[in-house]
C-alpha cells in the first residue's frame, strides 16, 4: 500500500499554542537564540487512495478548516532569513498510538480501509542554534528516548512499522545444574530480580519434577514472586532492634497494620486486604472501594506515560474488585525534587524535576479527564531526595452493588480477555519496579514503560458496567503488573487454568509466547464467563466496538498450563507458583537519632517567616495542578479542592455525592509528612493518620466511619537501617488505627526507591508513608469549608499547641530539622475529632480548618484570604502546653489534632458546651478590614499583614 | 402534560452522559442514554425523541482535534436524520464536547447550505492546557429556546479546547447581527474581560452558539454540573443558591411540552 504523508500546520494569523509553549520551554532551558517555534501534526497513512481522496482526507478529517492548513507530502523549511531547524518526533515501533487508531477508524467512516497509520509531531525552530543545542532541545524537551525517536532534518524516513511474524521456538533455561553463582547470574541476565534463596527454591522445584524450566515458567514465577506483587518485605518476619531493645514480628503486616483491622472488626468493612481494593459500606444498597497505587519507576523514566498508566492502572483496581465497581473519584499525591533546581545539578540519567512534574501532572490529567472520573483530592510534596525517584501515588474510588462484592470463578468458566490488545510495552514492569534504579535504567528498561489509551479503557468500562448489571460473568480482575500472567494466575489460583496464548489478540506481529503472557499492555481485564453466557456478553462488547477473546478455560487440577498453537510451553503447580515463595526473615534497626533544637532569636514580627512559609513549595497553592484536573465530572461535586470567595482557597478534603439522587456523601482526604520521618517515622505515621482524619472531619465527614489506606514508599529494605523506620511507621499504623477505631482497608508498598548515580553515590528517598482516608457524610448539605465566612464571627482553636517545631516548615525555611517532632496524643486526638464532627453535624460551625504545615499562623492566613476577610487573633486565647511559651512556637508549631473553627456569635453557648472537656480557647474574630493580625500574649502584633499580600506569597511559586 | 423524551448520545470517550441524563430527568423529561452505534443501526430510533443531547467528554480521545472523529462519524452516518430532527422542530443541545462536535459537523451555526464546517471552529485554549473553573455567562440572543433572555448564569467549564474562533471579522459581525451568539463569558458584573473571565481566549468572548432556528444550542460550559445547590463552588457561603444549569434543561422541556402535544409525534412539524 502507498504511504501518504500529511502535515498539518496552523494558518498564519491563528496562534500556534503548542509552538509557543515549546518556545517558552526552550527559553527555560537557557537557549535564547530560538525566535519562534512552529509546530505541525504529521500523519502517515498507508492506504490505496487516489490523490483526490487523499486531499479529502487532508481537508475534511485532518485539518480544521478555519485555523489549519495541510500539506500532502513533505513540506520544506519555510522561506525567510532565519535559519530553520526541523525536528520530527516519532513513536518507536510498537508504542501505542491512540490518535492513529482513531484516524484509521475515521478514514473507514469515509469509506476506505487504511493499513498502518502513524502520527508524529514536527517542530520548525527558527533561529541560529548549534547542533548540540538542537540535540538538547530534542532530547530534553521534545522527545522521550524511552518511547520516541527524533529525526532531525528533513531527509530521513521513520523506521518501518512492519514487524516479522513470530515463529515458535520453545526456550528452556537449564537451571538444575547451576551453582549459586550461576543462579544469581541467570536472575540478573534475564532481569528476573529474584534473589539467591528464591532461585535455589526454584531450582529444587525443578530438580524434584526432573526437568528444566521453560523461559515462560521462570518469567511467571519471577513476576508472581516479585516484591511488587507479593510484598515479600512487609510479609516477612522481622527481628527489630529499637535503641538496642529487641522486638520480633512473625509477619510484619499481619502484626501491625492488618492486626488493627482484625481487632477492630468493624461490621461496615466488607472486604479488606483481600481483593484489588478495600471495600466498605456506603449505604443500604451500595459499597465503596478504594485503592491507592504507586507508579514511581515508570514515571521517573517517562513522566507522562508513567503517570498516565499509573492512574489508568489504579482505575482498573476498583473495576476489578468483587464483580466490578464504577470508578467515581481519583486521588493523586506526588513527590518531586524542588522545581527550581539548576539543570547542572541533576544527576545523569535523571530528568529535571520541573519536567517530571509537568509530565506527571499532564499524564494524570489526560488519562483521568478522558476517563470522566473527577480527580478530587491530592497533594504535592517536594524534597531533593525525590530527585531521581519521584513518587507518583494514584488512587481510585469505586461504587458498587453490595451484593456484588465477591468473585466466584468456577472450573469450566471461560477465560475471556477484554479491552486493549497486547503489545511489547511494559515487559518486566512488575519485576523492574521491584528493583533499584540506576543511571542506565533510561536505556535498559525502556521496554518497561507502558503507554496508555484512556479511551480504550473508557469503552471497556462502559461495556463492563452493562455486563455486570446483566450478571454475565463470575469473576473479574485487571491485567496490571504481570499482565495475563498475574490476572489468570490469581483468578485460577484455587482452580487451575489452561490458556492458548496464540489466541490473544496482538497489536502487531512478532510477539513470543512469553511476551504475550507477561506483557503489561494496558487497558485489559480478564473475566471468568460461563460458556452459556458467552454469546450474550460478547454481544454487549461487540455492540460498542470493544474487543473480547476467549483465551482459555479454568480447570480443577490446580495446574497452570500454557500452550502456543497446541504445544505445551508451561506447566506449573498453582501451589508452588502462589505459595512457593520462600518466607523471609529480616533484620531491622532503629536508633533514635540525636537531633537537637536550634536556638533561633526571638523577633518582634514574624511577618517575614509567615510569608516565607506560605511561599514554600509544600505549602504554596497547587491551583496550577488542580485546575488541570476535571474535578466536577459525574456531577457529584460537593466540596471542591478549591474553595472560598474567589474559588481559590485550599480545601481540607473533597466531598462527593456518588449517587446523584441521594444526599449521602463521601469525604476523601490524605495525610503525609516525610520531614517528621527524619526525626522519627513512628510520629510521622501518626501525624499522617491524624492529618488525614482532621481533613475529613473539617469538611463534615463522620469521625466514626473512617477507613484508611497505607502506601509505604521506602528505600532498600534489605538494609536493616532502612527497614527499621518502616517497622516504626507500621507500628504507628496499628496504634493510630486502634486509637481512632479507623481500620486500614487496603495498602501497598513500593520499596527500593533508590538511585545509583554514575559515580556510585546512592540517593534514597526519605521514608514516605501516604495515608489516604475516606469517611461517610450523612447529609452533604451540612458540609463546611475552610474559608472565613463573615465578619464578627468567633474563632476558636480546639486542640493543644505544644512546643513541637521539630520537622516543621518554620525550621525548614531556616535550614533546621529540630528534635521536638509533633507527638500525637492518642487519647485526646480521637475525642477532639469526634467532638468537632459532632459540632459540624449539629450546624454549629461555619468554617473549619486544621493546623498542619506552618501551624496556626498558616491556618489563620489561609482561612482569612480564602474568605476575603480579615482575622484578629490573640494568642492569649490559645490552648497551649506550659513549655510552649515562645511566640514562634505558638505561631508555627505543627502539633497534631488542632482545628480552627469559626462559629456564629449566637452559637457560642452550644459550641462551647460541646468542647468543654477538650483543650480549646477563643482566639479571635473574623474582621472586615482585610488584615491578618495576631497578637502575642504580651499584646504585640507579631503578625500584621494584608491578606492580599499573604495570598500573593502563597500563589506565586506555582503561578506557571 | 406531554411526555418529553430526550436521548443522550453516547460514544467512545463520552463521559458526561449520566449526569446529563439526571439533569434532564430533574427537568421533567424521560431521558435515555443510547450509544451512537444503535442509532446508526436504526436511524428511526430518533423518531420517538424530541430532544437530542450530545454530552461532554472526549469522544474518541479528542484525537486529531476535539470532537473531530465523532463529527466525522456523524457527517458520514447521521447527518440526514439529525437535520430531519431539527427540521421537525425538535431540539438539539451540545455541551462541551457535544458543542465541538456540532460545530465540526457543520450543524452549528448551520448558516450555510454546505454540509461542512466552514465558518467557525473551536480550538486550543490560549493557555494551552485543560482547565476546570467557573464562569459567568450572559445571554446574547432572544431566539434560542434553551435560554432565558437577560438572565446571567454561572456554570463550570472543563476543557482544553474551548476557544471559539471565527473565520473572519465579517463572519463574526454576521454571527452577532443574526443572533447566533448564544452566550458570552462575562464577569460577575456582566462585563467582558480577559483571562480568566474569558477562560480560553474565545473571539468576542463567545461561549455558545445557536443555529438559525434557535432550537440548536452548543455551549462549552456544563449546565448539567449545576443542577443542585451543593454543586455551586460557594454554596457554603450562602443560604440561597439557584441552580443555574437547570434553566437550560427546564426551558427545553417546557418548549417541547408547549409545542408537541402528542407523545407519538413523528413526521409533521407542529412547531409554532
Amino acid at each position: 500500500m502507498k504511504q501518504w504523508r500529511f502535515e498539518v500546520f496552523n494558518k498564519s494569523g491563528f496562534s500556534d499554542v503548542h509552538g509557543k509553549s515549546v518556545l517558552d520551554d526552550i527559553g527555560e532551558l537557557g537557549i535564547a537564540s530560538v525566535q519562534a517555534v512552529q509546530s505541525a501534526k504529521v500523519f502517515l497513512i498507508e492506504a490505496d487512495l487516489d490523490k483526490a481522496f487523499a486531499e479529502r482526507v487532508g481537508r475534511e478529517l485532518l485539518t480544521d478548516p478555519v485555523c489549519e492548513q495541510y500539506y500532502v507530502g513533505r513540506s520544506g523549511a519555510p522561506a525567510g532569513l532565519a535559519r530553520a531547524t526541523l525536528i520530527e518526533v516519532h513513536l518507536k515501533s510498537g508504542v501505542t498510538d491512540p490518535v492513529a487508531e482513531s484516524v484509521r477508524a475515521a478514514v473507514a467512516d469515509m469509506g476506505v480501509e487504511a493499513g498502518n497509520v502513524r502520527t508524529a509531531r514536527k517542530y520548525v525552530l527558527l533561529g541560529q542554534i548549534t547542533d548540540s543545542q538542537t540535540q538538547t532541545i530534542a532530547k530534553k524537551l521534545l522527545a522521550n528516548d524511552c518511547i520516541e525517536d527524533c529525526i532531525i532534518g528533513n531527509e530521513e524516513e521513520p523506521p518501518s512499522p512492519h514487524l516479522r511474524p513470530y515463529e515458535l521456538q520453545i526456550t528452556h533455561w537449564p537451571i538444575r545444574e547451576l551453582d549459586d553463582e550461576g543462579l544469581a547470574a541467570l536472575s540478573k541476565q534475564k532481569d528476573l530480580f529474584l534473589n539467591l534463596i528464591e532461585m535455589q527454591t526454584i531450582q529444587s522445584y525443578y530438580r524434584q519434577i526432573d526437568r528444566d524450566p521453560t523461559d515462560i515458567e521462570l518469567e511467571s514465577i519471577a513476576q508472581t514472586w516479585s516484591e511488587h506483587c507479593v510484598h515479600k518485605t512487609l510479609k516477612s518476619s522481622v527481628d527489630m532492634s529499637v535503641d538496642g531493645q529487641q522486638v520480633y514480628f512473625e509477619d510484619l503486616l499481619k502484626d501491625t497494620v492488618f492486626k488493627a483491622t482484625k481487632q477492630l472488626d468493624k461490621d461496615w468493612c466488607i472486604s479488606v486486604f483481600a481483593d484489588n481494593a478495600g471495600v466498605v459500606d456506603f449505604d443500604d444498597d451500595s459499597a465503596v472501594c478504594f485503592k491507592v497505587e504507586t507508579h514511581n519507576h515508570p514515571s521517573a523514566l517517562d513522566p507522562y506515560g508513567g503517570s498516565a498508566t499509573g492512574i489508568g492502572g489504579v482505575i482498573r483496581d476498583p473495576m476489578g474488585t468483587g464483580l466490578g465497581a464504577r470508578p467515581i473519584a481519583n486521588t493523586d499525591i506526588f513527590c518531586f525534587g524542588e522545581p527550581d533546581k539548576k539543570l547542572e545539578d541533576i544527576p545523569k540519567g535523571v530528568l529535571h524535576p520541573r519536567r517530571i512534574m509537568k509530565g506527571v501532572v499532564a499524564g494524570v490529567r489526560d488519562y483521568g479527564n478522558r476517563m470522566g472520573i473527577p480527580t478530587v483530592n491530592g497533594a504535592v510534596y517536594f524534597d531533593d531526595r525525590y530527585l531521581a525517584n519521584p513518587l507518583v501515588y494514584c488512587g481510585n474510588i469505586g461504587l458498587m452493588d453490595k451484593t456484588k462484592c465477591f468473585k466466584n470463578p468456577q472450573s469450566g468458566n471461560l477465560i475471556v480477555m477484554v479491552g486493549g490488545r497486547i503489545g511489547r510495552d511494559g515487559i518486566h514492569g512488575a519485576t523492574f519496579s521491584s528493583g533499584q534504579m540506576t543511571h542506565e535504567h533510561e536505556t535498559v528498561f525502556s521496554h518497561a514503560v507502558q503507554i496508555g489509551n484512556p479511551i480504550t479503557e473508557k469503552k471497556m468500562l462502559d461495556v463492563l458496567v452493562q455486563a455486570n448489571e446483566a450478571g454475565l460473568y463470575e469473576a473479574i480482575t485487571d491485567c496490571g503488573a504481570g499482565g495475563l500472567s498475574s490476572a489468570v494466575g490469581e483468578m485460577g489460583e484455587n482452580l487451575g487454568a489452561d490458556v492458548d496464548l496464540e489466541k490473544a489478540p496482538l497489536k502487531y506481529a512478532g510477539l513470543s509466547y512469553t511476551e504475550i503472557w507477561i506483557s503489561e499492555a494496558q487497558e485489559r481485564m480478564v473475566l471468568a464467563v460461563k460458556p452459556e453466557n458467552l454469546e450474550a456478553i460478547t454481544r454487549i462488547f461487540d455492540g460498542e466496538n470493544v474487543e473480547s477473546t476467549v483465551v482459555g478455560r479454568f480447570t480443577d487440577d490446580r495446574k497452570l498450563k500454557l500452550r502456543y498453537n497446541g504445544q505445551l510451553v508451561a506447566e506449573l503447580d498453582m501451589e508452588f507458583l502462589h505459595n512457593g515463595v520462600p518466607k523471609y526473615s529480616r533484620k531491622a534497626i532503629w536508633q533514635t537519632p540525636a537531633f537537637a533544637e536550634p536556638s533561633l532569636p526571638e523577633k518582634d514580627s514574624y511577618n517575614g517567616d509567615l510569608l516565607q512559609i506560605l511561599s514554600a513549595f509544600n505549602v504554596a497553592s497547587k491551583e496550577w495542578v488542580i485546575r488541570q484536573y476535571d474535578h466536577e465530572v459525574q456531577g457529584g461535586s460537593v466540596i471542591k479542592p478549591l474553595t472560598g470567595i474567589d474559588n481559590d482557597g485550599p480545601s481540607d478534603a473533597a466531598v462527593i455525592r456518588p449517587k446523584l439522587d441521594s444526599d449521602k456523601g463521601l469525604a476523601i482526604s490524605c495525610g503525609m509528612n516525610p520531614l517528621y520521618g527524619d526525626i522519627d517515622p513512628y510520629w510521622m505515621a501518626l501525624a499522617g493518620i491524624d492529618e488525614a482524619i482532621r481533613n475529613l472531619v473539617c469538611v463534615g465527614g463522620r469521625a466514626d466511619r473512617i477507613a484508611l489506606l497505607d502506601n509505604f514508599c521506602w528505600g532498600d529494605c534489605t538494609k536493616p537501617e532502612t527497614l527499621g523506620p518502616l517497622v516504626r511507621a507500621a507500628q504507628a499504623c496499628y496504634d493510630g488505627a486502634m486509637a481512632f477505631e479507623a481500620p486500614f482497608i487496603s495498602g501497598k508498598d513500593s520499596l527500593n526507591n533508590e538511585f545509583a548515580c554514575e559515580d556510585g553515590t546512592q540517593i534514597s528517598i526519605p521514608s514516605t508513608l501516604l495515608i489516604s482516608a475516606i469517611s461517610i457524610v450523612d447529609d452533604v448539605a451540612k458540609c463546611v469549608t475552610m474559608d472565613a465566612k463573615k465578619a464578627s464571627n468567633l474563632l476558636f482553636v480546639v486542640g493543644e499547641t505544644k512546643n513541637e517545631l521539630g520537622g516543621s516548615h518554620y525550621y525548614k525555611t531556616s535550614g533546621h530539622v529540630g528534635a521536638n517532632v509533633p507527638r500525637l496524643d492518642l487519647g485526646t486526638a480521637p475525642k477532639t475529632a469526634g467532638q468537632i464532627a459532632r459540632a459540624i453535624s449539629e450546624g454549629l460551625v461555619v468554617s473549619c480548618h486544621d493546623c498542619s504545615e506552618g501551624g496556626l499562623a498558616v491556618a489563620l492566613a489561609e482561612m482569612a484570604f480564602a474568605g476575603g476577610l480579615g482575622i484578629d487573633a490573640d494568642l492569649r486565647g490559645l490552648p497551649r502546653s506550659k513549655d510552649c511559651c515562645r511566640v514562634d512556637a505558638q505561631l508555627f508549631s505543627e502539633s497534631n489534632s488542632r482545628y480552627v473553627v469559626e462559629v456564629k456569635p449566637e452559637k457560642y453557648d452550644a459550641f462551647v458546651r460541646l468542647m468543654l472537656n477538650l483543650p480549646f480557647g477563643q482566639i479571635g474574630k473574623v474582621t472586615e478590614d482585610g488584615r491578618l493580625v495576631i497578637r502575642s500574649e504580651a499584646g504585640r502584633a507579631v503578625i500584621d499583614a494584608e491578606i492580599d499580600t499573604l495570598k500573593q506569597a502563597w500563589q506565586k511559586p506555582f503561578d506557571w | 402534560m406531554a411526555q418529553v423524551n430526550a436521548i443522550v448520545l453516547r460514544a467512545a470517550g463520552i463521559n458526561c452522559d449520566m449526569e446529563t441524563e439526571y439533569a434532564l430527568e430533574l427537568a421533567g423529561a424521560r431521558a435515555q442514554r443510547v450509544h451512537i452505534n444503535r442509532i446508526i443501526e436504526d436511524k428511526n430510533l430518533l423518531d420517538e425523541f424530541q430532544i437530542i443531547v450530545l454530552p461532554g467528554g472526549f469522544s474518541y480521545g479528542d484525537d486529531v482535534a476535539a470532537g473531530k472523529i465523532l463529527a466525522n462519524q456523524i457527517v458520514h452516518h447521521l447527518l440526514e436524520p439529525i437535520q430531519k430532527f431539527i427540521e421537525q422542530g425538535k431540539l438539539v443541545l451540545g455541551i462541551c464536547n457535544g458543542f465541538q462536535v456540532l460545530v465540526k459537523a457543520g450543524i452549528l451555526p448551520g448558516r450555510t447550505s454546505s454540509e461542512r464546517q466552514e465558518e467557525v471552529t473551536i480550538t486550543y485554549n490560549d493557555s494551552a492546557k485543560f482547565e476546570d473553573r467557573w464562569v459567568y455567562l450572559a445571554p446574547q440572543t432572544d431566539r434560542c429556546v434553551f435560554i432565558e433572555p437577560g438572565r446571567q448564569i454561572y456554570l463550570p467549564i472543563a476543557h482544553g479546547e474551548g476557544k471559539v474562533v471565527v473565520k473572519d471579522e465579517a463572519t463574526l459581525e454576521q454571527f452577532k447581527s443574526e443572533g447566533h451568539v448564544a452566550f458570552k463569558y462575562v464577569d460577575a458584573n456582566g462585563r467582558e474581560g480577559d483571562y480568566p473571565v474569558n477562560p480560553n481566549g474565545s473571539v468576542d468572548s463567545i461561549a455558545g452558539l445557536t443555529d438559525t432556528t434557535g432550537r440548536v444550542l452548543g455551549l462549552m460550559p456544563h449546565p448539567e454540573r449545576f443542577v443542585r445547590p451543593t454543586q455551586h463552588p460557594r454554596w457554603s457561603r450562602s443560604d440561597n443558591v439557584d441552580s443555574d444549569g437547570m434553566t437550560i434543561f427546564s426551558n427545553a422541556v417546557k418548549y417541547v411540552q408547549e409545542n408537541f402535544a402528542s407523545r407519538h409525534f413523528s413526521v409533521s412539524s407542529p412547531c409554532s
